[in-house]
């Protein structure tokens, strides 16, 4: 079955001067801004032409959009598209990449993140960050979860401490399944729970914006619809965006999405647009399978 | 948008399934096309043994919408279809629902034929049958075709037919009402083709409803409820 998909990837792409299918890389004329609706009056995150390369190769090109005020913006598009680069460019994730390089405007609440003045950890704070692959660590429960508060010095005294973890344990759905043994090693959990350990953890510092790469990837559907319905309550408190490789749980979760097609943002537009009648070609190739 | 591209799938059992809704619901509308064409022609021509033709063609049609509409519950469930997928997929389950109101329509019709062949003609009223029901006979037709061919431009220009439909409907409707007041005696009679032509009215309603579902599909607009001038 998967030899077969790949036959028919590959026919496809053979097939791609064919009048009507979209073209794959050369020739294709992105539009000079993602079409749609990028940008909103009241943004929390806003980012202008920003371009990231890696070493020569330029993975991200002139992308300009916004992340609204507890918003939820889905980012969908085929592997090696740019997203995970563009969304850990947002919080300076790539600082960690000697050879990546990001140019273009960065702003959050209207400050640019790449300021030297802006210490990339103070930032970290503010915009929280969750991974494909759950990553706990070997610590216990409570440390996991209380390690951020500690290290940036939001609580003084154990009771304090206490209050957050139990806070940002129940805003995680997972207080009820955890609170008998909150001295148990995080590792300990299943799959799903260590996701929501790990959104605990991100939230714990209560930050601005928490963005997601993948987050349910590794989960069961039981586990994704729980942090679906985690996502859907976060954003009374927070602005979020989320990378996925599931257009479903783009169409469940998001109020707008932004599609990418090899590095640059084709376009964006409130979610029930783009999987009802999708502006773009590309889009509408992307989302209804028609190449892979 | 115009292209749908439905047979460009990375999954080519994709590209069937959506193709076998669609080639069902065409081969479902050539069967209902034949049902009003054939009620006409029994009411015309006092036929009973097309119109008892036409009631019993009925029951063919409701199973059709039925297993169409499973098709598309099931390929909704196992696809998720998105975006112009999605739109063909609703477009269809919208278009077989009228298709089969068109064909209930058409069974009334078949139904008058009988009354009218068993208490002799009405005295007045054919052609307006005639004529009316050559304008929604075209008007379904040509509703089929734009969907056949996803022209929403077609679409457009058959829903405007529906304006003529309902002013020739209601002209038609007070030359009756003349008839029955002229010759109480043929009330009975004249309240048949009255019916019949209610029904080829409401053929003509459902007509332009499938040509909303063909302007929703290609072009991702509802126009239903819109001023017609605006629609365009």
């Amino acid at each position: 079955m998967v030899n077969k998909l790949v036959t028919d990837t590959a026919v496809m792409l053979e097939e791609k001067k064919k009048p009507g299918v979209a073209e794959q890389s050369e020739g294709m004329v992105y539009p000079e801004q993602a079409i749609g609706m990028p940008f909103v009056t009241n943004p929390k995150m806003s980012m202008r032409n920003v371009n990231v390369f890696y070493g020569d190769k330029q993975a991200i090109h002139q992308v300009s959009v916004d992340i609204g005020q507890n918003e939820v913006v889905a980012m969908i598009g085929p592997s090696g598209c740019g997203k995970s680069t563009f969304l850990r460019s947002i919080n300076r994730m790539n600082d960690t990449i000697d050879i990546c390089r990001v140019e273009g405007d960065l702003t959050l609440d209207g400050e640019d993140i790449y300021s030297p003045k802006m210490d990339p950890v103070a930032l970290r704070a503010r915009v929280g960050m969750v991974f494909q692959k759950p990553n706990p660590f070997p610590k216990s429960i409570y440390d996991n979860v209380s390690y951020g508060p500690r290290l940036h010095g939001l609580a003084s005294r154990r009771a304090e401490l206490d209050e957050i973890v139990e806070r940002s344990l129940r805003r995680a759905g997972l207080w009820t399944e955890v609170k008998d043994r909150l001295d148990q090693p995080g590792t300990g959990l299943s799959g799903g729970q260590q996701q929501r350990l790990c959104i605990a953890r991100a939230i714990a510092i209560s930050p601005e914006v928490i963005l997601m790469d993948e987050p349910c990837s590794a989960l069961d559907p039981i586990a994704t619809a729980k942090i679906e319905e985690l996502i859907a309550e976060l954003t009374e408190n927070y602005t979020i965006a989320i990378v996925t490789h599931s257009m479903q749980q783009a169409a469940r979760v998001s109020h707008r999405t932004a599609y990418f097609h090899l590095g640059h943002l084709v376009e964006v537009n409130d979610t029930e647009k783009v999987f009802t009648a999708p502006e773009h070609e590309l889009t509408e190739a992307y989302i209804t399978g028609r190449f892979g | 948008m115009d292209k749908l591209n439905l047979d460009q799938h990375i999954s080519r059992q994709f590209n069937e399934d959506l193709e076998e809704i669609k080639t069902s619901m065409l081969e479902m509308g050539g069967l209902v096309e034949m049902q009003v064409g054939d009620a006409i022609r029994a009411l015309e021509d006092a036929d009973s043994n097309l119109a008892e033709k036409v009631i019993e063609v009925e029951s063919r049609i409701d199973e059709m919408e039925m297993d169409i509409d499973e098709t598309c519950t099931t390929l909704i469930a196992r696809r998720q279809p998105a975006a112009s997928d999605l739109r063909l997929v609703t477009a269809v389950s919208k278009t077989i629902r009228d298709l089969e109101r068109i064909g209930d329509e058409a069974q009334k019709i078949a139904k008058m034929a009988i009354h009218l062949s068993e208490e002799g003609s009405a005295p007045r009223g054919y052609t307006e049958v005639r004529h009316i029901g050559n304008c929604v006979r075209k008007m379904l037709n040509d509703s089929l075709d734009a969907f056949s061919r996803f022209d929403a431009e077609s679409a457009i220009a058959t829903m405007k037919a529906d304006r003529q439909v309902d002013m020739d409907y209601k002209s038609a409707l007070r030359e009756m009402i003349t008839y029955m007041m002229e010759d109480p005696r043929s009330i009975s009679r004249s309240m048949n083709i009255l019916w019949a032509l209610r029904s080829l009215e409401r053929v003509g309603d459902h007509a332009k409803n499938i040509c909303e579902h063909v302007v929703y599909l290609v072009q991702g607009r509802d126009i239903r409820h819109k001023n017609p001038d605006t629609r365009g």
